[in-house]
């Protein structure tokens, strides 16, 4: 398999090739524990610094008083090869960090939504946001204990989703369930790339 | 201490953690010099720690040639070290300037993918 984005020089060439995935929702919505039950390492958690500069396009709101602030980001990692490794982000929830989301989504594969159904209105924003990007997503209804279980026909309806676009059911905490989920949401973008390579411009 | 310090000074002794004024191990500077280094990006060193060690480098510039034996993204890299991500980048435009690592940039998901990428994902996923 040979998919070099580039001409790698031999130093590179042993390199795999990285993607990575996004896992978005709501806060506790289990952003964070669908990539720890799919990865391979314990979920790490990286920080990015913000200066006054890099916060200048965004809504400041809440961070003024501050020269810098840090945003953190969740992620994991899963093998798939010698040549393939992926990687899955859980995005930052706050919505002032939009910017982030912009970093992360440039040039990911797609993204999960993760919807908890007793506060639907939180993954909303993870939803225009990837719509408005063009970004390919499934929506996964993460089955809370407790929580009334609605079918994923409404939960397409209330979140007024495209057709196309996957709902799911998943356990977060599970394995299976999220190996299913990111399958899923490889096989959806898949489908659109073949339908793009074969729709008249 | 001058009582027109800045507060943080003070914690600049050397058990100072590495979020305090992270920019000082740059040397004030908030982009690499050479590099891209997308969040993804994988990085190996090319030599071993024990070739680095006349070089000069920082604490922080041979942290990341130990952890990159292996090769690690650069996500990864900020985590071990427990750096924010943009010193990481500076760092690493060093070490590129440097010949010290060599760096691959992710596959552009949003350009020209190729169907046997996704496939390979696909199978790869299936197959843990």
């Amino acid at each position: 398999m040979d998919y070099e984005p580039s001409e790698p020089g031999d130093g590179e060439r042993r390199l795999p090739t990285a993607i990575k995935i996004l896992v978005a929702g709501g806060f506790g919505a289990g952003k964070t524990t669908l990539v720890g039950s799919v990865s391979e390492i314990r979920p790490l958690r990286t920080e990015e610094l913000l200066t006054d500069k890099s916060v200048g396009i965004d809504d400041t709101s809440g961070v003024e008083d501050k020269n810098t602030t840090t945003v953190a980001m969740d992620f994991g990692r899963i093998t798939l090869g010698d040549d393939l490794v992926l990687y899955l982000f859980g995005t930052p929830g706050q919505d002032r960090f939009w910017f982030v989301w912009d970093e992360l989504a440039l040039g990911a594969l797609g993204a999960v939504v993760i919807a908890d159904t007793r506060r639907l209105a939180a993954c909303f924003p993870s939803v225009d946001y990837f719509e408005r990007r063009g970004t390919p997503f499934v929506v996964a209804v993460n089955c809370f204990e407790g929580a009334r279980q609605y079918r994923t026909e409404e939960v397409q309806a209330a979140l007024d989703l495209d057709p196309g676009v996957p709902v799911l059911l998943c356990d977060a905490r599970s394995r299976d369930s999220g190996k299913e989920l990111l399958v899923a949401l490889v096989e959806h973008v898949l489908d659109r790339f073949r339908q793009r390579a074969t729709a008249p411009r | 201490m001058p009582s027109d310090e800045r507060p943080e000074a003070r914690w600049l002794d050397e058990d100072a953690g590495p979020v305090v004024r992270p920019y000082a191990m740059t040397r004030g500077r908030t982009r690499p010099a050479r590099g891209r280094f997308d969040l993804i990006s994988l990085i190996a060193a090319t030599r071993p720690v024990a070739a680095v060690g006349g070089l000069g480098l920082g604490p922080e510039h041979v942290g990341i040639v130990t952890v990159c034996q292996h090769p690690l993204s650069v996500a990864e890299i900020a985590a071990h070290l427990d750096l924010p991500v943009g010193i990481v980048r500076v760092l690493l435009g060093d070490l590129l300037d440097l010949g010290l690592i060599v760096a691959r940039e992710p596959q552009p998901m949003d350009e020209f993918p190729t169907e046997d990428v996704f496939e390979a994902v696909i199978n790869g996923l299936r197959a843990l």
